[in-house]
């Protein structure tokens, strides 16, 4: 098996694409902004998952400020990548993203869970222009994505399927039922991404439900697995680059990243996995996150 | 009613029928192929056709991700496992409405040799308690085919429920099934016996016998339990004052339970319910046996006509 992993030192080298310390900057500055937009919606709502939205910031961030091809004004438009927040709670960040690239107002932001609001809890894809498919309940993602793969097949299209997961998700036995059917069909259209912060709602994943040895697990269901850090945008990008050029299977990037990235006190702590800050909290996080900018 | 045909062989051939003139039917099975007669169109369209394996979560979530791209997916397996995804048909396809065609197969207590753990006696209260899914059962063989046809043209989920018996035909080819409506198949004004499903023969059956006792039966074939036809249930419980339900399915949550909902807002008359009472039937030698012993025999609906008569003449 011709399995690529990409230890972090290995990246730097070799015949990967060269992207611009400029473009990574600026990637950066998203992730750190969508960071702040999620904190906020969630501060301002008094709800939602700080934890899993500050891990994914920087694979978010490099998806809709750089990767997807999407556009905007057309959310609908044919031949746009899918993507799917598998891990529907980090909503937060998602819908930032979607609201800074322009698919509806930033302003919307401040109506999440509110009556009436088109941004709902967990992504609903009737409602919210640039949701692909409703999430919430975890562990769809990829089974949903294999079905979408097979149409991309049978209908001779190039564009690609992007999906996020967490890893408490993997968990699921669904998971496991959609990665036999992604490489049963050779479904190497599919790229799916594993938000590796070992924490999930109740504690640490290695203690309540390991996942170890997590890259053989998917080596053996016949996926490419691509290992990166994932608060590494040049990494997640050079990833994202390596699963497009397979085409007998399908990818999994397992991006080891931190629960509650840049935020020190919520950092590997699961009680930040579904806590809204209080007052003083957030404006120490804020403090936080724009230091960092900065600094 | 005397040419006896197999209502999934039916469904097998109106599936390819309608795969031939369209080409958006896509099939997906989770391992129960050669049984629920999807074989057909698996030789004919291979490349339309997709086996997940015992993976019946996958199955509902595959149909989902073909439909988001404009195919019409037939996902099928047994109505009874079926409901191992219930938690992927609320989501992924009521909640997100996609074009999913949910086929149970084997549906009732039709898989009469493999027992409790193979029946459906759920999934018509299960279905129809999710909000956006179009729940249909057809009564015969033709009735069958012609739904299958209707629920490609139906825009939204549809759950299809599927016997695995050989069952009695009871309408000719000119016969017209709308979505969303009943249908009176046959006149009285004594009482209304409402029926779904193989309960349609046999509820023509009892209403002939009664009528050799001078008691007028009409009877309503209902194949479409969700959306209602409340319509015509208020008409009819107006005009006969009387009702019995049948349905091969729990008499909680089906047919029986979306007839009194709809009547006891708007018009309440006597209801009686023929159905399986909140048990687990055992495996049995045919089908038809099973029927006749827990309660669904022709003989059960007689007397429930009479016993629901009798309430109507002390009410007035
Ligand atoms: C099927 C299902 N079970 C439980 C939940 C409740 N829940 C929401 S988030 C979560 C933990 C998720 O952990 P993980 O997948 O690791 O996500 P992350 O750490 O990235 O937030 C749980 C248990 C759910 N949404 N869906």
């Amino acid at each position: 098996m011709n399995t690529i992993i990409l230890s972090f030192d290995k990246i730097e080298g070799g015949s990967m694409k060269h992207y611009s310390k400029k473009l990574i900057a600026r990637l950066n500055d998203n992730a750190n902004q969508l960071r702040i937009d999620a904190l906020r919606m969630i501060y301002e709502r008094g709800a939602g998952h700080p934890g899993g939205c500050l891990s994914c910031s920087e694979i978010i961030s490099a998806l809709y400020f750089h990767y997807l091809k999407i556009d905007p004004q057309r959310p609908h438009w044919e031949d746009r990548d899918r993507f799917i927040l598998s891990k529907g709670h980090a909503s937060a960040i998602l819908y930032a993203a979607l609201a800074r690239r322009g698919f509806f107002d930033i302003k919307e932001l401040q109506t999440w869970g509110h009556p009436n609001s088109r941004l709902q809890g967990h992504p609903d894809r009737l409602r919210t222009p640039g949701i692909e498919m409703t999430t919430g309940t975890l562990g769809q993602g990829l089974s949903i994505a294999s079905g979408i793969g097979l149409a991309a097949r049978l209908l001779q299209q190039k564009w690609r399927i992007y999906i996020l997961m967490g890893d408490g998700e993997c968990q699921s036995g669904i998971v496991w039922e959609g990665a036999m059917m992604a490489s049963k069909y050779c479904l190497s259209n599919i790229t799916a991404i594993i938000d590796y912060n070992d924490v999930q709602l109740d504690g640490f994943c290695h203690e309540i439900m390991p996942l170890e040895p997590f890259i053989k697990k998917w080596q053996s269901f016949n996926f490419e697995v691509v290992e990166i850090d994932g608060h590494s945008v040049k990494e997640i990008l050079q990833a994202l680059d390596v699963t497009k050029e397979i085409h007998d299977r399908p990818s999994v990037i397992i991006a080891h990243t931190i629960k509650g990235k840049g935020v020190s006190f919520m950092e590997n702590e699961a009680k930040w996995h579904g806590l809204a800050p209080d007052d003083e909290q957030y404006r120490q996080a804020i403090t936080e996150l724009k230091g960092e900018k900065n600094g | 009613m005397d040419r006896i045909i197999s209502m999934r062989h039916s469904y097998g051939e109106a599936l390819l029928d309608c795969g031939i003139k369209n080409k958006k039917i896509v099939v997906v099975v989770a391992d129960v192929s050669s049984s629920v007669k999807t074989d057909f169109f698996e030789k004919r369209f291979p490349e339309r056709f997709f086996n997940v394996g015992i993976a019946e979560q996958c199955l509902v979530n595959v149909g989902a991700g073909l439909s988001l791209e404009g195919f019409i997916p037939f996902v099928n397996t047994f109505a009874g496992l079926l409901l191992r995804s219930f938690e992927q048909i609320r989501t992924c396809v009521g909640y997100a409405e996609t074009n999913v065609k949910l086929v149970g197969g084997y549906a009732g207590i039709s898989d009469y040799k493999d027992g409790a753990t193979h029946y459906s006696i759920c999934d018509i209260a299960v279905m129809r308690s999710i909000p956006n899914i179009t729940v249909v059962v057809p009564a015969d063989a033709t009735e069958t085919k012609k739904l299958v046809c209707e629920i490609v043209k139906w825009s939204g989920p549809v759950y299809l429920r599927i016997s695995r018996a050989e069952t009695p035909v009871i309408f000719g080819d000119n016969h017209k099934v709308v979505v969303g409506k009943g249908q009176i198949i046959r006149e009285g004004d004594d009482l209304t016996i409402i029926a779904v499903g193989v309960m349609v023969g046999r509820s023509l059956l009892a209403a002939n016998i009664l009528e050799q006792e001078g008691v007028k039966a009409r009877v309503i074939n209902m194949p479409t339990i969700k959306p209602f036809d409340k319509y015509l249930i208020i008409e009819t419980a107006q005009k006969t004052g009387a009702i019995v339900t049948a349905e091969e399915h729990s008499v909680i949550g089906g047919l029986g339970s979306a007839v009194s909902e709809c009547l006891s807002q708007s018009y309440p008359v006597p209801i009686e319910f023929i159905g399986i009472k909140d048990l687990f039937v055992e495996t049995g030698t045919s089908h038809e046996y099973l029927l006749d012993h827990f309660g669904l025999s022709v003989n059960d609906i007689i007397e429930a006509a009479k016993k629901v008569i009798k309430r109507k003449g002390n009410i007035k």
